[in-house]
């Protein structure tokens, strides 16, 4: 291959086809809306979105509201994690959110204290015996409930050839049913101390991205992530090659449940109490992370990074138009544009990559 | 160890009432390159789809390597050897090259990890520069996806695949039906390097002129039935011709059609 010819007969290989990762597009992205804020700010506030513009010298960023950003996505971001694996397999999955809503009550039920203010919990779903148990249970029993709905999920796309929208919507409803029905739609407060601590200040960042960090490898290096990859690129493909299609979408819709109930796990927590309602349009803002972070609908192609990214920017764009004083009304109009543009984006892109080959 | 790799006797397939294949007695020797030819529904495929497993066959023998075969899918004909180039191809275009040639077989380190165990990304690149070479296949950047490649280079990453894994008979159908003149050119090249190699081949074809170019002996099939079985230096065009219409029949078919 010294001849510096490429290919024989005739053939060339043209190297402006080689891809330009798609995370750098996102990143872009990303980097133009601080920017737009930031110029926003400066006419309009006379501040910075980001940075430090009092007189200080030991900080250069506005640390508190860089931390509010990565916060207030940290939850829909772990369930995202999941969200993106289903979506590069060319699947959806709707019941994310009320699968955080019935985990979130099943779990809190576990992790009830026994005695508030000296008296009996009020709000004690079960007897004295299930009152104060160790933390790990509730964390459990939370995992289990998840990763059982994604199992069902997964059952009824990959084992029954019911279509993902389908399967996944009828999930949805179920499990929204199961957080009303669980305690009559009366909401299960008063944790335990060590349950309190999972989703306390901090903790959910540091959740969401250890997880980011550890499905990016399992993505890229492992035979999970290769076949997660080929199925939604070229099922038919893939079980050709041997591939067990079934049992690996069943472990990636798995995998996204138990990912959504550990949400659920850190929500109750970092709020103290569950309700039946909790949860609600996670799924789609989940989606919406992916999607704008490069995850395309049709399977086979997108990223962890790409995924966590998308979470930055919808982090940047609520901070940003609470930071502008704009109403939410303006920031979901925003949003919506910005998915309905990622997607034509994603569109686009792969016409052109069609029409040139 | 003899050297026939494959034989069939009296292979037949059913269709309900469609006789598609009808006592099929074929031999195929090791480094032999044959060529089947015929008409649309003469068979050809339906010949091939009993040999891969693709589908169950009514009656009749196949012996592959010496042993009686009975595959239940094309995945148990690939873990005893046989290789097959489909039609449509059977890759996943968001993944590079060694990617595609490794999918449902890679190479991989720490396997108790179960599903999350780890590829072996070196190994399986070294393989696939080491199949490409020996199928003089030049591909540039091997971490290219297969989005980013021409039809002609998509087919020899699938041919590649078959010389990666020292296959023991290649199966190609119609492997440049989509291919233009250049492309054609380089599968053509592959496969001739594949006969320098050793390697068996059957290749179903269309193409008269090709099939001349590579193969040692032609098989026609016509309405579901053995015709002939031409060396190639006893034939020539027309006569094929004339088998695949019906103008002639074998000698040893006789009173088959």
């Amino acid at each position: 291959m010294s001849d510096g010819s490429e290919g024989t007969g005739g053939l060339t290989f043209d190297k402006s086809k080689r891809s330009w990762p798609n995370e750098l597009n996102v990143l872009g992205a990303l980097i133009l809306i601080i920017i737009i804020f930031e110029v926003l700010g400066a006419i309009f506030m006379q501040q910075s979105l980001l940075f430090d513009t009092r007189d200080r010298f030991d900080s250069i960023f506005n640390e508190a509201r860089l931390r509010i950003i990565i916060i207030q996505v940290a939850i829909i971001g772990i369930i995202a994690l999941g969200v993106t694996q289903v979506i590069i397999t060319a699947g959806i999955d709707l019941s994310s959110g009320s699968v955080v809503g019935a985990t979130a009550m099943i779990a809190m039920s576990f992790a009830q204290v026994a005695e508030v203010n000296g008296a009996m919990n009020p709000k004690a779903i079960f007897g004295p015996s299930f009152l104060d148990l160790p933390v790990v249970i509730p964390i459990i029993v939370g995992l289990t409930v998840g990763t059982l709905a994604g199992a069902i999920n997964g059952l009824l796309v990959a084992y029954a050839r019911i279509p993902p929208f389908i399967a996944t919507l009828g999930m949805m409803l179920f499990a929204r049913g199961v957080a009303q029905w669980w305690s009559l739609g009366n909401p299960v407060s008063f944790p335990t101390e060590s349950y309190a601590k999972i989703g306390a200040g901090m903790m959910p960042v540091i959740i969401f991205l250890s997880l980011a960090v550890l499905f990016h490898f399992i993505m890229n290096y492992t035979v999970y992530g290769k076949h997660t990859y080929a199925i939604g690129s070229n099922e038919a493909a893939a079980r050709m090659s041997g591939i067990n299609v079934p049992r690996h979408l069943m472990l990636v819709y798995m995998i996204a449940g138990g990912l959504a109930g550990l949400a659920a796990v850190i929500l109750t927590s970092k709020n103290l109490t569950a309700q039946s309602g909790m949860g609600l349009s996670y799924e789609l803002e989940a989606i919406a992370m992916a999607v704008i972070g490069g995850v395309s609908l049709f399977g086979g192609r997108g990223s962890i990074i790409g995924t966590v990214i998308g979470a930055l920017i919808i982090g940047v764009i609520t901070s940003g138009f609470t930071f502008l004083r704009l109403g939410a009304f303006y920031q979901e109009m925003v949003l919506g544009c910005i998915i309905v543009g990622a997607v034509a984006l994603d569109q686009w892109q792969q016409q052109r990559a069609a029409s040139r080959s | 160890m003899s050297d026939i790799i494959l034989e069939t006797k009296g292979l037949t397939k059913h269709y309900g009432g469609v006789h598609a294949l009808e006592d099929a007695d074929f031999i195929l020797k090791r480094g032999e390159h044959v060529a089947i030819m015929g008409d649309n529904g003469a068979g050809k495929s339906t010949f091939v789809r009993q040999i891969t497993g693709v589908e169950q066959r009514t009656r009749g023998e196949v012996i592959f390597d010496g042993e009686p075969v009975s595959f239940a899918g094309p995945l148990d004909a690939r873990e005893a050897g046989i290789e097959t180039v489909f039609q449509t191809l059977a890759l996943a275009d968001d993944l590079n090259v060694p990617d595609n040639l490794f999918l449902g077989r890679e190479k991989t380190k720490w396997n108790w990890l179960g599903p999350f165990r780890l590829l072996d990304y070196k190994s399986m690149r070294e393989d696939t520069m080491a199949g490409l070479v020996k199928t003089g296949v030049k591909i540039p950047n091997i971490k290219n996806t297969i989005a980013n490649m021409s039809g002609g280079q998509r087919q020899c990453v699938a041919i590649a695949r078959t010389a990666t894994f020292a296959s023991k008979l290649t199966i190609m159908d119609e492997p440049t039906a989509a291919l233009g003149v250049q492309e054609t050119a380089q599968v053509e090249n592959i496969i001739r390097t594949l006969k320098e190699q050793g390697e068996s081949l059957i290749l179903v074809s269309h193409n008269m002129r090709q099939v001349f170019d590579l193969v040692d002996r032609i098989i026609v099939f016509r309405r579901g039935r053995m015709v002939a079985n031409l060396n190639k230096e006893d034939t020539n065009g027309e006569d094929v011709v004339a088998y695949i219409t019906g103008a002639k029949t074998g000698a040893e078919y006789e009173g088959a059609a």
